[in-house]
């Protein structure tokens, strides 16, 4: 489609970027103490934008030359996108940490950073990728490091500017040699010019191939190129750090999802089973390998911490590993199942968070120790928190067990060779229970139980809480509606 | 020097020093450097592949996108480097751990 007529169908993009421009004039205007009301232009731009995403119907084409593809898969994770922004933003107005600086910055950041998913999500060409990868990682340091005078924070935003800058600096290596490879940035284009590709270039395929995979892996926090996620995690302002193990990570798997299927995989991809593409190599292996690596490591060190934040963040490490599971397979399944376990991902793990960040607003800390008697003092929360942790295991009747279900229901099917796979990731959900359940064990079990009963002073944390909890819940018995939204999603731009 | 190859060594080269100085650099600013020469090596690329490959206009573009894409990324680093040095009084980055490994 032509650049002009592209612009009619990008309007949740041109919404988000005119939102940009009103917070960071309005944050001109407002005073110190009142800069949190630059979060009310966002919220306003980004529900607008879940309008405009919802009345753009769902056409199936190509926008601005062929970078950008328009689909009903890029629609699913733009949703994901916006919700997993609103409610973090409406979080923040909770947070302790946050408040002793300004904050119009910080939320125009914010919804710089959702542009940039909108663009992973949908880019299809090697340049948007990167552009976009870059414009997320960017905002990410910066909203990493947002806590000036919290040495913490500031080693959070220097070891993710570092590892970030390395991985996508090797990423574009890799980019610039599939570029002279195929002669081509389009993602389609590439696919019919390696499939001509003799022999002889096999070589320089898989370096680049591997080059790219380190940029991807950096972003959904895969092992081995993982090191960056638990130091960042815990140092950075908690509404950021779910935020982080939420958002960047469902536009990378859309990201990957689509750059492995349109390049790499042969022109019938999701429905065949190939890799044709680079003989000698074994990837679907490789790939499997590296998420039962990811998962094991993860699930490891989660058992080990002290804090309930960096714990979460290890376990994030962990769940990336159970989606790239269904990664390899390269069917349609798979790609479904990573698409129902993001979504209910989204709602368990912001969830966690969120009651992290309010223990922390409430005790000053985010250790065990800290939710010691908390189920008996705050019922509530108590419960909440309960409900998330038995979903982010993955027990039935929670919105995690469905996600879990489909996944492994997905690499069962693929075939005998992947059940391995299957029979690591089950193993290690029962590993996974023994530091979810210490986090119950400390709120029911320990501490004192208080007599008095106590809600959480502010009634939005309240409704945050059970936003998240409500389809947390409900998602484990009636998600039927859900699956078949998703499954209607699954159209994937495979050129005009 | 008129020939793909030798552009691509020269590019292979670069990327191999900024590898080597992410690595092996603890100055903060040292490792951007390192960054930065990684990022050049790619740009190499590019242009070499446009110029030798018979390719169209993609590579220069993507050439200059890499650079202003460079410069947006050095900013927010330096700047996150000088806020690390008002805290810690220093830009080693092995010094900068005070986070539970």
């Amino acid at each position: 489609m032509s650049n002009l007529h592209s612009l009619t169908h990008f309007w949740p993009e041109l919404i988000l970027t005119i939102t940009v421009l009103a917070a960071i004039i309005s944050d001109l205007i407002y005073r110190r103490e009142e800069s949190f009301k630059v979060a009310w232009w966002v919220l306003g731009g980004l529900v607008l934008t879940l309008f405009a995403i919802q009345i753009g119907g769902s056409t199936v084409s190509d926008l601005f030359m062929g970078t950008i593809a328009l689909d009903p898969f890029s629609e699913f994770f733009k949703v994901l996108v916006l919700i997993s922004t609103i409610a973090v933003v409406l979080m923040s107005f909770n947070s302790n940490e946050l408040k002793d600086y300004r904050m119009g910055e910080y939320y125009s950041v914010l919804a710089i950073m959702a542009i940039g998913l909108f663009l992973m999500a949908s880019a299809i060409d090697v340049l948007m990728v990167y552009l976009a990868l870059e414009v997320v990682s960017i905002m990410s340091f910066f909203l990493a490091g947002y806590l000036k005078k919290n040495p913490h924070s500031n080693e959070a935003s220097l070891k993710y500017v570092i590892y970030g800058a390395f991985s996508s600096g090797i990423m574009l290596y890799g980019l610039s040699i599939l570029f002279g490879l195929t002669g081509t940035t389009k993602f389609i284009g590439m696919q019919t010019a390696i499939a001509n590709l003799g022999p002889d270039s096999n070589l320089a395929l898989i370096l680049s191939a591997v080059f790219i995979l380190a940029g991807f892996g950096y972003k959904i926090s895969a092992v081995p190129f993982h090191f960056w996620t638990p130091d960042v995690y815990e140092g950075s302002p908690t509404t950021i750090t779910a935020y982080l193990s939420v958002a960047p990570k469902a536009a990378g798997f859309a990201m990957m999802i689509r750059f492995f299927n349109q390049v790499f995989g042969d022109s019938t991809a999701l429905v065949s089973e190939t890799w044709s593409t680079i003989n000698g190599i074994p990837w679907p292996q490789l790939m499997g390998v590296l998420a039962a690596v990811t998962m094991t490591v993860g699930n490891m060190v989660a058992i080990q911490q002290d804090s309930v934040k960096r714990m979460l963040a290890y376990s994030s490490i962990a769940h990336a590993g159970y989606m790239m599971m269904a990664l390899p397979l390269m069917s349609e399944a798979g790609v479904y199942g990573i698409m129902i376990y993001l979504l209910m991902y989204l709602f368990m793990n912001l969830g966690a968070f969120f009651v992290v960040i309010y223990v922390q607003g409430k005790f000053g800390g985010e250790d065990f120790d800290n939710f010691d008697g908390l189920g008996w003092k705050m019922p509530f929360v108590g419960v909440v928190m309960t409900l998330f942790m038995f979903s982010l295991t993955g027990l039935p009747p929670t919105a995690g067990f469905i996600g879990k279900f489909y996944l492994f229901a997905a690499v069962i099917k693929a075939g005998t060779q992947y059940y391995w796979l299957a029979i690591v990731g089950a193993l290690n959900s029962v590993v996974s229970l023994y530091y979810y359940i210490r986090v119950v064990k400390h709120m029911f079990l320990k501490g004192e139980r208080s007599e008095s009963v106590e809600m959480p002073a502010s009634s939005l944390v309240t409704i945050l809480l059970l936003a998240m909890a409500l389809p947390t819940f409900i998602l484990g018995w009636y998600f039927a509606p859900v699956v078949t939204w998703i499954s209607e999603s699954l159209v994937i731009f495979q050129g005009m | 020097m008129d020939n793909l190859n030798s552009y691509l060594f020269v590019s292979a080269v670069l990327f191999s020093l900024g590898l080597f100085g992410v690595i092996t650099r603890r100055n903060g600013v040292a490792v951007l450097m390192g960054v930065e020469l990684i990022l050049n090596a790619a740009n190499v690329n590019f242009l070499a592949f446009a110029r030798f490959g018979g390719m169209n206009m993609a590579g220069h573009v993507y050439a200059l996108f890499v650079i202003v894409l460079a410069a947006a990324e050095a900013a927010v680093a330096l700047a996150i480097i000088i806020n690390i040095f008002n805290n810690f009084k220093t830009i080693n980055v092995d010094d900068v751990s005070e986070l539970r490994q």
